[in-house]
């Protein structure tokens, strides 16, 4: 049934995403498309995947943002802008759009952890769900003829064949900046919840509604440019002793 | 968004078919009446024709039966509902006319309520998603509605003129009073599109926003993907312009103007100038429909620069 659970689901797990902390790699990335291709539902296909016109089904991509701050300094020709490299992937949230527009039923919000899947049996792939979506976090697969999305690596995270570090999503394991954090958000006291309140995480699109599970920490501030920028009197040598001030002295006279 | 030709087509063409549907309904025209009986028949034509065509852009169109399960809480599945509902009172009543020729108003009015759902539901399914600003306002309802209440009175114009019918410049005028509502409708929607400041931003749907100005320094991928192929179609704002005014033309100045000159004539020349004017509408129509895919911006752009 495509009405989102009556109730808030008891455990909410979703990711936490450090953008302070992301070096931009897209190791994430591929992980992702490695572990989803041979999982949860259909293969991600690729088309034309050795052609020139290549495209296919990811469930996180890694966008890149330049923010130039309000007032920002400008210091010789070095602005403040910064670059913060910003993955993006479901945000599975608690009042999903794509989960109640979905006409067959296939889109669903799990009752008990809150993950929103798809079960491909019943997607008849009208792609009314990726409109749905403010976040882009869907995508159909062209080969299958069903929508694709995280799947929070759920034949990972419950997976007791594996060994137990390794159950969690693919991107959390992978990711070797360790920008990306698992867990309960619905327990305040999680390792995640803690993180959040103490960096201040931040929900993406708040104002579309969709109270998204999965947080990001906002890079830390930066001290100002100039304080980095190369000394501008580099020629004033009061202060100097010892050597250097003889040194001065010496080549100041010939 | 990815203006695609099946749904622009399905909406046009199941739009023109239950505003048929709707008029006839109400029973104003002859019932054992060739052109009633024809227009009974083109409705139904056109209504299946649209349902079809809108199941083109499915992937799975085999399993397209499960759309009729989640109508309490999805406009496409109460859409699927309805339009099958819609076709036992639109059937009979088109048997009655065609076969037996006579009107019965309860099934009459059966259809009529049951095409005014339908399309009001096709509405909904856009009027309901807040990631597309543009179309997230009740003024996409009154466009929907209106223009189908437009189109089907200009083709039951031409079935009353071409029955000789005495309600005929009664339902011309009828059509024109429609045309007008719908485009003043349509004017007002436009005119909201242009002005509404956006709702989400790169700034919002990053949370950078509190750094300062955010601009996309370089996207996930160095091609197209299913989302940049169906939510990134930009189409130039001069050209939208231009499509705009012919929208106007076709769809409503001209035939306007023709059946308010077809109420004067009457007899033959009437019959031609309602059909001329059908056709026009229903250009005007698709290069509506066509703006109204091909001009909304999805929140997703934020993500990707557009």
């Amino acid at each position: 049934m495509t009405a989102l659970p009556s109730l808030p689901t008891p455990k909410k797990l979703g990711l936490v995403i450090d953008l302070d902390v992301c070096v931009g790699c897209h190791a994430c990335a591929v992980s992702c498309k490695e572990w989803n291709t041979g999982g949860y539902g259909n293969a991600l296909s690729d088309q034309d995947p050795y052609g020139p016109d290549v495209s296919g089904a990811w469930l996180n991509r890694i966008h890149t943002f330049e923010v130039i701050p309000d007032g920002g300094q400008i210091v010789g020709e070095a602005g403040d802008a910064r670059i913060v490299h910003f993955p993006k992937s479901c945000l599975h949230c608690e009042a999903a759009p794509c989960v109640t527009v979905c006409p067959t039923g296939a889109s669903y919000k799990r009752g008990e952890d809150g993950i929103v899947l798809v079960d491909e049996d019943k997607c008849i792939g009208c792609g009314l769900c990726a409109w749905a979506c403010p976040y882009g976090a869907r995508e159909m697969d062209v080969a299958a003829g069903v929508m694709k999305k995280c799947t929070l690596c759920i034949d990972r995270i419950y997976n007791e064949t594996i060994d137990e570090v390794d159950r969690v999503p693919s991107c959390v394991r992978t990711c070797p900046s360790n920008a990306r954090h698992f867990g309960d958000l619905g327990n305040p006291a999680s390792a995640v919840s803690v993180m959040v309140a103490e960096r201040g995480g931040i929900d993406l699109m708040p104002e579309q509604g969709t109270r998204p599970v999965n947080k990001y920490l906002p890079p830390r501030p930066r001290k100002p440019l100039a304080d980095s920028a190369p000394a501008a009197a580099a020629h004033d040598t009061t202060g100097a002793t010892g050597f250097f001030a003889w040194l001065d002295g010496v080549l100041e006279r010939i | 968004m990815h203006p695609a030709l099946s749904v622009i087509v399905f909406t046009t063409v199941s739009g023109l078919g239950y505003g048929l549907a709707a008029v006839l309904g109400l029973g104003l025209l002859d019932a054992a009446a060739w052109p009633t009986r024809i227009a009974h028949v083109l409705a139904l034509a056109m209504i299946s024709t649209g349902l079809l065509s809108s199941t083109l852009h499915l992937g799975n169109p085999q399993r397209a039966w499960r759309a009729f399960s989640q109508w309490r809480s999805s406009w496409l599945s109460r859409e699927g509902v309805l339009a099958v509902a819609t076709f036992v009172p639109l059937t009979v009543g088109a048997w009655l006319s065609v076969i037996e020729g006579r009107y019965l108003p309860v099934w009459g009015f059966l259809g009529t309520a049951g095409s005014i759902a339908t399309v009001f539901s096709t509405a909904m399914i856009y009027t309901s998603l807040k990631s597309v600003q543009a179309w997230h306002t009740p003024l996409t309802v009154a466009g929907y509605l209106s223009f189908a209440a437009a189109g089907g009175l200009t083709l039951a114009t031409v079935a009353a003129y071409a029955a000789g019918s005495g309600v005929a410049p009664a339902l011309a005028l009828a059509a024109v009073v429609a045309l007008a509502a719908a485009w003043a409708f349509k004017g007002a929607w436009w005119r909201r599109q242009r002005r509404m400041a956006p709702l989400s931003t790169p700034e919002s749907a990053t949370g950078l926003g509190a750094i300062g100005r955010v601009r996309l320094h370089e996207r996930p991928h160095a091609m197209e993907n299913y989302l940049t192929r169906e939510m990134g179609f930009r189409v130039a704002r001069k050209h939208a312009d231009k499509l705009e005014r012919l929208a106007l033309a076709c769809g409503g100045v001209v035939p306007v103007l023709l059946l308010a000159v077809a109420t004067v004539a009457g007899g033959g020349t009437a019959l031609a100038l309602a059909l001329v004017a059908v056709l026009f509408h229903a250009i005007g129509i698709l290069a509506e429909r066509w703006l109204f895919f091909a001009t909304a911006r999805h929140a997703v752009m934020n993500y990707y620069g557009g």
